[in-house]
């Protein structure tokens, strides 16, 4: 940016006095725009160096990707939680959700902090295997309350422990009771009750499927329920670690069947958000959204209790209906942590019961993975959900969490809208992203 | 360099006074002191260094770059060359590459034909002291001042496709970010209502150095107002013709703010620009990927920069 900015400055100069006035004074104030801008950028660019300072040997420090307020404030009531308990001091550097998601190959290569928070899936496995994350086994030693799913889902690819989970929360179809009851609609359990629904919501003057896939990643996924009520969790696991081809079959089947779902979606989709998705849903204007237990954000707290789900009806009777996307959310320990001591303790706590109650009762919008959490405090929606998530065969972590990340955020956003927008060019579409997987899958 | 001495001129030592000390065989230099001799080669050699460390260094590092499969972890000498299996990967099987190649020059058509002649259009008009004419050059410069994220923003308020005040007015359906066949006109409508305030000011403030007896000049010989402008007034500003020109084209090459803030330069939008910091900014990290599309997108502005090097340089040998 500050080629034209120096460069209007220049030129303001020579501007005579009868224009310059005003201009230079907006110039001035456009300036200060960019340098406030510029100082976030460095204050998030810097948020590495700031954690190395404080490092007295009772403290530890803590790298944290939850920036917007809410989950920013439950994450310091359990921090003080854990001081309380063991009298370490913990240092918690916040960086904006999207750039530390952006910047963690250079966060974990630089200096990072002891404790970070990351997401379970593809990407935890592969900093382990990198030599980024230090194995906390021994932590998982002194945990209990995980079922196998979450054991299984902070295991690296040797079968050491590399992830303490803390929260999660799944993915399924919501909609509205009151509507449904105003309608009278049953909840679909097959394909054709779910196709026979959105046809009957289409005569009912309602949109049957909210969807928005503007930022790239919501209709992800769709693509993975779809995919995992037809081929399976394995075929999924395999075609996302590229095992499988993506010209198969199965994977045609796959946008087959969507592409016949696609009128009862809600249209010109690539230009909406979720949210904007989310509140046709919440006035009543669509039937049902198949999102994550976010969806809830746009509802007012006295709808809350209005909101209700199911997971995506069976395809195959083979396969069931038993597996869903459940993202995890916790923590890992860097490399080289300076207090490492203290940074087992903070795991420890961040996967104890403690910290599982405190994030409980102050967040609605997720699930906590501890089972021996007080789950008297759940809502509703929340105990349903969780019933939903403990009844699950296997539990796939989305996407863009469970593929190398340049694959789903290079190849898979840009073949996902252009299906949407050309539903019939399977063959082609499917070529190009085998195409382009064969070249990124190369190790 | 000119005969005469180049810096401060009354402490430059004189001529015989030098030629004593040297004692003779190049007499030009010796009209400069020490301290003129130091500073020179200060001045030169200081730039000299800024730009080869940060912009050459850079480029050519981006170029070696594009000749592996680099993902930005480990250390460098683990990097395995592939030659130029990126570059044919980009043109083969990414699919986003050729419309982004098509949506940048298009982007410079449309610059070039449509927003910087209104721009100068508009700076001819304020330039004839209407009323209110600071009002309406604050309005069109405004803009200006706002950064691209935030006029991305506050379009974004009007384009939206359920909850956007252009289709709440006209009653329409227009899903102007969404469909690709229509986004890249509403981005460019967003961007060039930017770039003709900027190309205003620039213009404005050339018309104003105009010297005022070459138009009365003209309407003394009896030249229309649009024949006094095109025959006489546009010429003479050819410096300033040259500038707009340039500002054009590096702003149609650096295109990228906005689509990125509407939606991260996909469907419909792409850039180079936004192609390469999709590739090697973020978690993605094809840097080796990344670098081919920068390397290509190098190659482009230096076909632009050639040309208007050239013509400048054949303007100062005339």
């Amino acid at each position: 940016m500050s080629r034209p900015r120096s460069q209007a400055e220049y030129l303001a100069r020579l501007v005579p006095p009868s224009v310059a006035g005003i201009n230079r004074r907006s110039l001035l104030a456009g300036a200060a725009g960019t340098g406030a801008l510029l100082g976030t950028g460095l204050l998030a660019g810097c948020g590495d160096d700031d954690s190395g300072s404080g490092g007295s040997s009772k403290d530890v420090t803590l790298g944290s990707n939850q920036s917007d307020p809410k989950p920013k404030d439950v994450l310091a009531k359990v921090t003080d939680g854990f001081k309380t308990s063991s009298g370490v001091q913990v240092a918690t550097n916040t960086v904006d959700h999207n750039t530390f998601q952006e910047n963690i190959n250079n966060y974990l290569q630089g200096k990072p902090d002891d404790v970070f928070t990351w997401f379970a899936g593809y990407r935890m496995r592969f900093f382990a295997q990198k030599g980024l994350a230090s194995d906390i086994s021994d932590v998982w030693g002194k945990l209990s309350g995980y079922s196998e799913a979450f054991k299984k889902a902070s295991t690296g690819d040797d079968g050491k422990q590399y992830f303490v989970p803390a929260t999660y929360y799944p993915w399924a179809v919501f909609y509205r009771k009151s509507v449904w009851q105003q309608h009278g609609y049953q909840v679909p359990t097959t394909l054709d009750q779910f196709t026979a629904l959105g046809a009957q919501m289409k005569k009912d003057g309602l949109t049957p499927i909210a969807f928005a896939d503007k930022d790239g990643w919501p209709a992800m996924g769709t693509f993975d329920i779809l995919n995992l009520r037809i081929n399976g969790y394995q075929f999924h696991v395999d075609l996302m670690a590229g095992k499988e081809a993506w010209t198969s079959d199965k994977v045609k089947k796959v946008f087959d069947t969507w592409a016949g779902l696609l009128p009862l979606h809600q249209p010109d989709s690539l230009g909406r958000t979720w949210q904007e998705a989310a509140q046709s849903l919440q006035q009543k204007k669509s039937g049902m959204y198949l999102l994550g237990l976010f969806v809830g954000q746009q509802f007012s707290n006295d709808e809350q209790d209005d909101l209700d789900f199911f997971t995506f009806p069976e395809i195959d009777p083979a396969i069931g209906a038993k597996a869903l996307d459940a993202p995890i959310d916790g923590y890992m320990m860097a490399r080289k942590p300076k207090n490492e001591d203290n940074a087992r303790k903070l795991l420890e706590y961040f996967g104890g019961k403690a910290a599982a109650d405190i994030n409980l009762k102050n967040d609605p919008a997720v699930l906590v993975a501890n089972s021996g959490a007080d789950v008297g405090g759940y809502t509703a929606l929340q105990k349903k959900a969780a019933e939903l998530v403990g009844s699950a065969t296997e539990i796939a972590q989305f996407l863009d969490r469970d593929t190398r990340p340049d694959f789903a955020s290079t190849v898979m956003i840009p073949a996902i809208q252009q299906f949407i927008k050309n539903p019939k060019d399977i063959d082609g579409l499917t070529s190009s992203i085998e195409n382009q997987k064969k070249s990124i899958f190369t190790d | 360099m000119s005969d005469l001495p180049l810096i401060q001129a009354d402490r430059a030592v004189p001529p015989p006074a030098a030629a004593t000390s040297t004692g003779g065989r190049r007499r030009r230099l010796r009209l400069l002191s020490r301290t003129d001799r130091v500073v020179i080669t200060l001045m030169v050699l200081v730039p000299l260094l800024l730009v080869t460390a940060f912009v050459w260094l850079p480029a050519l590092a981006t170029v070696v770059l594009s000749g592996t499969d680099w993902d930005g972890i480990g250390p460098l000498n683990e990097i395995d060359f592939v030659g130029a299996r990126n570059y044919s990967d980009v043109v083969n099987i990414y699919p986003p590459f050729v419309p982004a190649i098509q949506h940048n020059l298009l982007w410079l058509a449309v610059l070039f034909v449509v927003a910087t002649p209104f721009g100068m259009f508009l700076a001819v008009l304020l330039d004839k002291e209407l009323r209110g004419s600071r009002f309406y050059q604050t309005a069109l410069y405004l803009p200006v001042v706002l950064s691209l994220a935030l006029i991305g923003f506050v379009w974004q308020l009007l384009y939206s496709r359920d909850q956007g005040l252009i289709n709440a007015v006209f009653g329409s359906n227009i899903d102007w970010y969404g469909d690709s066949n229509v986004n890249i006109w509403a981005v460019m409508l967003a961007s060039g209502w930017r770039h003709v305030g900027y190309i205003m000011l620039l213009y404005l403030a050339g018309l104003k150095g105009v010297d005022p007896s070459l138009r009365e000049a003209a309407a003394v010989d009896g030249a229309s107002e649009s024949r006094t402008f095109f025959r006489v007034v546009f010429p003479v500003l050819r410096p300033i013709n040259i500038i707009v020109l340039v500002v054009t084209v590096i702003e149609s090459l650096r295109a990228f703010d906005l689509v990125w803030v509407v939606n991260k330069g996909r469907n419909g939008l792409e850039l180079i620009s936004a192609l390469v910091t999709q590739n090697v900014v973020g978690e993605a990290s094809r840097i080796g990927f990344g670098s081919a599309l920068a390397t290509i997108m190098l190659v482009v502005s230096l076909v632009f920069i050639t040309i208007y090097l050239a013509t400048v340089m054949r303007e100062n040998r005339e």
